[in-house]
């Protein structure tokens, strides 16, 4: 880096140095840095610019969003307007279809940690059998496409939908068959089963993680494996639980395929089912388009910001599932 | 604890057990059985190697290409992985050198919550042909150039400096493919970054301040200690990456369907499976896929292993 030279500007710059020294080094010292802030604004801009532009147009005159481009609002701003939404919400189904996206997930979510946290529980700080080999089994299973099992569970399902036949074909208040295809039940079941091998993996490193001497002490004093469980590794992994419970959320609430194939009832159909039977049929109205998408990311979008903490955690804890 | 039952241990595991066995485990080795079966027989009544013979022949290119998504599924892989880890990580190296760090990784991370067919109408709207809405035909138009198809376009990409004609690169190189993978991109940015990020915390500045004090510029930094200290990282968002490539399904069904010759293996599999009423096809596409993944779970399963180890 070249130095400035204190003689070439004679006397007066000697006293003058310390300020104007100080000055021009932060002139250069931002001069040399404007690259650096300027790529990432614009790597900023560019990441942004897609998500503004449907969230802008969502709001705008649906006459006016398939005829100018969104940049157009700017000009105009107090021309915005809900009447998209009104329309998808009421006419398009989203309405429903938010609510069933909210049936299939806060279950399957509280199901995976459940079931999940037993097992996880007994990988850690139980001596068994095969105990290796079988969370070896579970690691495996961590990376298995889902397109391997989707025949077979869906042959399953349609046999199971003749034996439970005899339940009836509603189920009181949710709606739909109590199990099998196009039942809450249903996807509930899949979507943990899909979710184990993750939230197993997760949950035991952490529960391994956590000092040993407080379960010694513990089943000295005479405590049940089910009190150590409560008390002590419950509130304890509460981190790692809370990453995986927006991990198992997220997974859930924007699944699509898993809904494609158990949920084919447009009644049932959470919100990623019904967009994409839009953009089927509606493939270039936008102003409908624009407002569904962006129902279907508001509540992401809020659990983002709210406990992106703990988002962020849980992938650094598991970054194998997809 | 001392005095557990023998079964106690049995009785925590067997709803995990249980459910992986009957959602995961069975339906994977049945799925291998079926890929085996002539088409439509859903008793045993012998196996071929027709289902397989279907993939190689490819004998319906026009509703089925199998080599064309067998060929998109390699690209998806490659270009999806390099560019994603490679943008990841220089976000992840240049916003650590700013204040507003916090806020441009948020930026960047954000798409990372969204549901893949929310992000495929976003870009859908983006791609849009007519430049009057489609945003990035708009800018094309306003800097000179001409308004593309990027979902249908299937020629090869053209730069101010090459002027390939149509079809004048092999099949996967196409405009439609990197308009699909771009929004991948966009989607796995974020945690390619955050994994990154945390691996560069993990570089003791000591070693850092050390370099430069002895007068190693900033590139000789990221390349000398930089990459090789973050190469473990760089595998695991790696191994990811190409877990989620393998698998793409969503956004490619919701953006393109699979037309414009832009299948990939996960939707050749839905539509021989569940539209076409070829399970077994369907089945052997499904296997395809899990040979591609049986290199990552050895090396999964490798890592614990290590892990364990050295706990």
């Amino acid at each position: 880096m070249a130095r400035p030279n204190p003689t070439a500007s004679g006397e007066t710059a000697v006293r003058a140095r310390p300020v104007g020294l100080q000055f021009g080094a932060t002139v250069r010292r931002v001069a040399g840095r404007l690259p650096l802030h300027l790529s990432i604004i614009g790597l900023v801009a560019l990441w942004s610019i897609p998500t503004i532009a449907l969230l802008v147009s969502s709001f705008r005159d649906p006459g006016l969003v398939v005829t100018s481009g969104w940049w157009n609002a700017i000009k105009d701003p107090f021309s915005l307007t809900l009447d998209n939404y009104e329309t998808v919400l009421d006419q398009n189904g989203m309405a429903r279809s938010f609510l069933n996206s909210l049936i299939i997930t806060i279950p399957s979510t509280l199901l995976t940690i459940l079931v999940a946290a037993f097992a996880a529980y007994a990988f850690a700080w139980m001596k068994f059998p095969l105990r290796n080999f079988l969370f070896l089994v579970m690691v495996g299973l961590l990376v298995v496409p889902l397109q391997m099992t989707l025949i077979p569970v869906l042959k399953l399902y349609v046999s199971l939908n003749e034996w439970f036949g005899f339940l009836g074909h509603d189920v009181p208040l949710l709606g739909g068959r109590w199990f099998g295809t196009n039942s809450y039940a249903g996807i509930w079941v899949a979507h943990t089963a899909y979710g184990l091998p993750f939230a197993v993996y997760l949950l035991r490193n952490f529960f391994g993680g956590l000092p040993r001497d407080l379960f010694e002490s513990a089943y000295l004093d005479g405590a049940s494996d089910f009190k150590v469980f409560r008390r002590i590794v419950l509130p304890l992994s509460m981190p790692a639980i809370a990453a995986l419970a927006i991990f198992q959320f997220l997974w859930v609430w924007n699944d699509l395929l898993v809904a494609l194939i158990f949920l084919g009832d447009p009644d049932r159909a959470p919100m990623t089912l019904t967009i994409t039977n839009l953009v089927s049929s509606f493939g270039t109205s936008y102003q409908l388009l624009t407002a569904a998408a962006f129902i279907s990311m508001a509540l992401p979008l809020v659990v983002f910001f709210a406990l992106q903490r703990y988002f962020v955690q849980g992938i650094l804890a598991g970054s194998v599932k997809g | 604890m001392v005095g557990r039952k023998w079964w106690v241990p049995w009785l925590w595991l067997s709803p995990a057990l249980l459910l992986s066995g009957i959602f995961l485990l069975y339906p994977t080795i049945d799925t291998i059985r079926r890929s085996f079966l002539p088409k439509g027989s859903d008793a045993f009544i012998g196996f071929t190697l027709d289902n397989y013979r279907f993939i190689v022949d490819n004998p319906q290119p026009l509703v089925a290409d199998t080599h064309s998504a067998l060929l998109n599924n390699l690209m998806w892989l490659t270009v999806f992985t390099t560019i994603t880890v490679a943008l990841g990580l220089v976000i992840a190296v240049l916003a650590a050198r700013v204040r507003y760090e916090a806020v441009a990784k948020s930026a960047i991370f954000i798409p990372m919550a969204i549901s893949f067919v929310a992000a495929s109408v976003i870009w859908r709207f983006m791609y849009e042909f007519n430049p009057g809405i489609g945003t990035i035909n708009a800018v094309l138009k306003e800097v000179g150039g001409e308004p593309t198809r990027w979902l249908q376009d299937t020629g090869a990409p053209q730069t101010p400096f090459t002027h390939a004609g149509p079809d004048s690169l092999p099949h996967p190189i196409q405009i439609n493919n990197f308009a699909l993978v771009f929004v991948g991109v966009w989607m796995w940015t974020g945690f390619a970054m955050v994994v990154l990020s945390a691996g560069l915390k993990g570089i003791s500045t000591d070693i850092l301040e050390a370099a430069r004090v002895d007068g190693a510029n900033e590139w000789q930094i990221f390349r000398r200690i930089i990459i090789p200290n973050l190469s473990p990282t760089i595998a695991v968002v790696a191994t990811t990456l190409v877990i989620q490539a393998l698998k793409k399904f969503d956004l490619v069904w919701v953006m393109t369907a699979g037309k414009f010759k832009t299948d990939v293996v996960a939707t050749l599999f839905y539509k021989e499976a569940f539209l076409f009423n070829n399970p077994e096809i369907g089945a052997a596409v499904a296997v395809v896929l899990l040979l591609w993944v049986v290199p990552i779970m050895v090396i999964s399963i490798r890592r614990f292993q290590f892990q364990e180890e050295t706990r």
